[in-house]
């Protein structure tokens, strides 16, 4: 198959990025859009120029680190999965494709396709953990959970971090990434000491990080790879009103 | 230099070795342990938990990962589970069947020692992760599930659906947030560990690149714990993220840590067979298909074009099951990998290259109904479906073996310390606990055991004697190792050649799949070392990495992992060569019973080959040491699955 790429080439955060084109040639349908880009580069390095950066490593849709806009949707048009996970079959022969790092102010650009998503350890790192010291559990099955609870627990905690979500959505919000960790956490009797607390940090530092607010457009829910439902933005408004109201009451 | 390798195996009943080595293992206070350093490279299950668990005993802990965050380490892929033998089922499981069900699994090739120590330590980490909030998979009553899982005859596996690894990762990761805002960890991603310190025989500081800006850095520390994971990239293809690689450990192999079982690599039978050359990694499609699946190929070989289902009952070979009668479909990943390649060598492979067998549902979807099928595997019929385009509920899947896990690794001693002293190895990274294969949902056992259980016990034992011996990075060893370091990025900016480097990589991982793969003979080893050579010089004359060293470059990131994998390569075939026997994992094809299982040589060979770097800078030939492996408690026998 053959496509025309428009890809945006940029040489660091400070510099002035723009769309490059070039053609990729006599590439299998069976072959990943990365694997295409791995074509495209070797190509690129072999006649002197240099190659596209663009992040990857797993390449099975689970660690979360491709982050690409293609045709202008957060991981491509072959939803749910990662960029990682997307087959040149889904394209038409001869189609043009563009690719463009994720686009969240918060995110700033390293070079070309990479980008720092540091702000998303930043917002875990504020509570969303439990503080277990290694050597002071209890017996695992003296803690019983409800397969329900630990079902809606693992649907939330399956978030794989990538940040699509504040790539799709318009205001550029996390609130679906905090929401997943903070909803996995307030599910589970485990949970529960710090639950007041973790959502009230978690939520300031990702305000501080200067992502946007949620206005319920549903875009975060439509690319994730993990099918995150946005149900769990709820939850994590429910958690916030409740928690202010716990820490207010008790002043 | 090395005298006669010492485990350092505490004296005692199997039983009580690890409890009266922790009774009797030196401690540091606790306002002194915010006055020590410790370095922590890696931060998947081994090296996340470990600096986590430091961090919060009070160590200074500086993290670093390759990654652009600790929750990316390639743990997260891990698909299937976690052993334990907590004996939840009422099955008969104990500490002693996990022991000797891995013991038997890694054929008699593990200390007994360290392999007892991981099953008493296994039902700790389960306890850990339930706390942390690790959401495993539950049945009604609110109680933990399990499943069997790589031919155990015992339930003991915990899972979190298909995505064990990563739930247990992110579990460890939120941990090692927490230390980090604690202030107990320092954490640096995107940072890769170009070399090892050592001052005075002492391991005590790094030096890394700073993969942003391509600053080089050193760092001082009164110990090192590398939590680097396997070298299986070097083949090139294989189920591994991009990003692993053999640097950190071969690096401090040449800075004299010995390499252990370099051979010792894992074929995982289940894999999507590779489509093309343009290929960059395999997928692994995890094992517990094989317990509704039944695996075939076409009696003769004029079958193989024809669509599966123009295939009668009667003209396909469930070879699984014809040999392995008892363990059918769920035979041990090293027989069930070489029985595959057996079926294609004999032109009787399916797919693109013939290279692929077929897994088949349509039996089970007949008894059980696709629905239930769904609901068991739904996740993993759909990853086929994207990677492959094929309904596997419609036509049975292709697989092959890959490239899986390394079960060899740097040497360490029961304190997971290796011959360096202040230089510790955990994980996948080390040797010590799976032998010559490592069974199903082990891997994340130990990797979690080594790091909140283990280390933190064994660690202060070296660091008590060593308290205010931290050199200043001003020290010569530490110039010497910047400038190396420096000087070899050099070299490889120098070459601008023109052959791209995945070429050359790609040419390594065929050569060593064909020579050091799921079979190998010592001939087609000898070939391989005398390739290997040709290859690396090939590499230093004519491989094109464009860009700078002070700048994010991406091709000399992974320039100088491939520089490394070329000459660990040659390591890993001597290995091979020098262990004339057969033993899980490795088979040679010189040693195998008259039915074609692979034949131990116990006289000769039940003993750990550690290999220590001559030469200067350079590659010659290494020196062997050896580690005999004393069975106290089991008998060796002839493992059979039949």
């Amino acid at each position: 198959m053959n496509f025309r790429l428009k890809i945006w080439r940029q040489q660091d955060r400070q510099s002035k990025g723009r769309l490059v084109k070039y053609e990729a040639t006599d590439i299998s349908p069976n072959a990943s859009l990365l694997e295409m880009l791995d074509i495209v580069n070797e190509r690129l390095l072999l006649r002197g120029d240099q190659p596209i950066a663009f992040d990857s490593d797993c390449r099975e849709g689970i660690c979360g680190t491709c982050a690409l806009t293609i045709n202008g949707e957060a991981h491509g048009p072959d939803h749910p999965g990662a960029a990682c996970e997307l087959y040149m079959r889904k394209f038409r022969d001869g189609a043009t494709i563009i690719v463009e790092p994720f686009r969240v102010r918060s995110f700033p650009i390293v070079k070309d396709l990479v980008v720092d998503r540091g702000a998303l350890d930043r917002i875990v790192q504020a509570g969303g953990f439990v503080s277990a010291r290694a050597g002071s559990a209890p017996e695992a099955n003296s803690i019983l959970v409800p397969k329900h609870d630990a079902d809606i627990a693992m649907e939330a905690a399956a978030c794989i971090g990538c940040g699509a979500c504040a790539a799709a959505c318009p205001n550029a919000s996390a609130m679906l990434f905090t929401a997943a960790k903070v909803s996995h956490l307030a599910f589970l009797p485990q949970g529960q000491p710090e639950r007041t607390s973790r959502v009230l940090k978690m939520v300031t530092a990702m305000d501080a990080e200067g992502f946007g607010n949620c206005t319920n457009t549903y875009e975060c829910e439509a690319v994730c790879p993990a099918e995150i439902s946005a149900s769990f933005i709820a939850k994590l408004n429910r958690e916030y009103v409740r928690a202010n109201w716990q820490t207010r009451s008790g002043d | 230099m090395i005298g006669t390798l010492d485990a350092k195996i505490p004296s005692g009943p199997l039983d009580r070795k690890w409890q009266s080595h922790r009774d009797h293992s030196r401690l540091v206070s606790p306002n002194n342990r915010r006055k020590v350093e410790i370095i922590v490279v890696g931060s998947g299950l081994a090296g996340g938990s470990a600096a986590a668990t430091l961090g919060e005993l009070g160590y200074r802990v500086k993290c670093f990962c390759f990654q652009d965050s600790p929750r990316r380490a390639h743990s997260i892929a891990a698909q299937g589970g976690i052993n334990a033998a907590k004996n939840y089922q009422n099955d008969g499981d104990s500490v002693y069947r996990l022991f000797y069900d891995t013991i038997k699994g890694g054929d008699f090739r593990s200390r007994e020692a360290n392999v007892y120590r991981l099953a008493e330590v296994s039902n700790l980490i389960i306890d850990q992760c339930v706390e942390q909030g690790v959401p495993f998979a539950r049945e009604y009553g609110g109680l933990l599930a399990n499943r069997s899982f790589g031919g155990a005859q015992v339930s003991r596996t915990f899972y979190a659906r298909g995505q064990t690894g990563q739930q247990l990762l992110l579990g460890c990761y939120q941990a090692l947030c927490r230390q980090i805002a604690a202030g107990t960890v320092q954490m640096f991603p995107q940072t890769e560990m170009l070399d090892i310190v050592v001052v005075d025989g002492h391991a005590k500081g790094i030096i890394t690149r700073n993969l942003l800006t391509g600053k080089i850095d050193k760092y001082a520390a009164d110990a090192v714990v590398l939590a680097t994971g396997g070298y299986g990239n070097a083949f090139y293809l294989s189920t591994n993220a991009r990003g692993c690689n053999v640097t950190a450990t071969y690096r401090a192999y040449k800075k004299g840590a010995l390499f252990a079982n370099p051979c010792f690599t894992q074929i995982h039978p289940t894999c999507i067979p590779q489509s093309g050359d343009y290929q960059s990694k395999l997928t692994l499609m995890s094992e517990s298909l094989r317990n509704d699946g039944r695996v075939w190929v076409p009696k003769r070989k004029e079958d193989c074009r024809k669509p599966p289902d123009q295939i009668p009952e009667q003209d396909r070979d469930y070879y699984l099951e014809r040999k392995y009668p008892s363990f059918g479909n769920l035979a041990p990943r090293d027989i069930s990998s070489r029985a595959a390649k057996e079926v294609c060598d004999e032109g009787r492979g399916v797919g693109p290259g013939g290279r692929g067998v077929y897994l088949d549902f349509a039996d089970a979807i007949k008894r059980l109904g696709e629905d239930t099928i769904r609901e068991r595997y739904g996740n993993l019929f759909e990853i086929y479906h994207k990677i492959t385009g094929e309904n596997a509920y419609k036509v049975p899947m292709r697989i092959y073996p890959a490239v899986h896990y390394t079960m060899g690794g740097l040497w360490v001693d029961y304190n997971l310390m290796s011959n360096v002293p202040g230089l510790h190895v955990i994980g996948e990274a080390n040797f010590s606990d799976h032998g010559a294969n490592r069974l199903g949902a082990s891997a994340l056992m130990q990797g979690l055991a080594d790091g909140y259980f283990i280390l933190p016990y064994t660690l202060p034992n070296y660091l008590a004697g060593q308290m205010g011996k931290r050199p200043s990075t001003d020290h010569a060893e530490f110039k010497k190792a910047e400038t190396d370091v420096r000087a070899k990025i050099d070299s490889i900016l120098r070459v601008n050649g023109n052959r791209s480097l995945d070429s050359i990589h790609r040419e390594l991982g065929t050569l060593l799949w064909n020579k050091c793969g799921m079979a190998r003979n010592a001939e087609g080893l000898r070939e391989a070392l005398s390739k290997i050579p040709e290859l690396r010089d090939e590499f230093w004359r004519t491989v094109r990495v464009p860009g700078k060293g002070q700048d994010f470059n991406q091709s000399l990131e992974r320039a100088g992992r491939v520089a490394d994998f070329l000459e660990f390569a040659e390591l890993m075939c001597i290995d091979a060569l020098e262990r004339d026997e057969s033993c899980g994992g490795h088979f040679r094809e010189e040693h195998q019973t008259p039915d074609g299982e692979a034949l131990r040589d116990d006289d000769n060979f039940a003993t750990v080959f550690a290999w220590e770097f001559q030469g200067n800078g350079q590659v010659a030939a290494p020196k062997l040491h050896r580690e005999p492996l004393h069975f106290e408690t089991v008998h060796l026998t002839q493992r059979s699955y039949k």
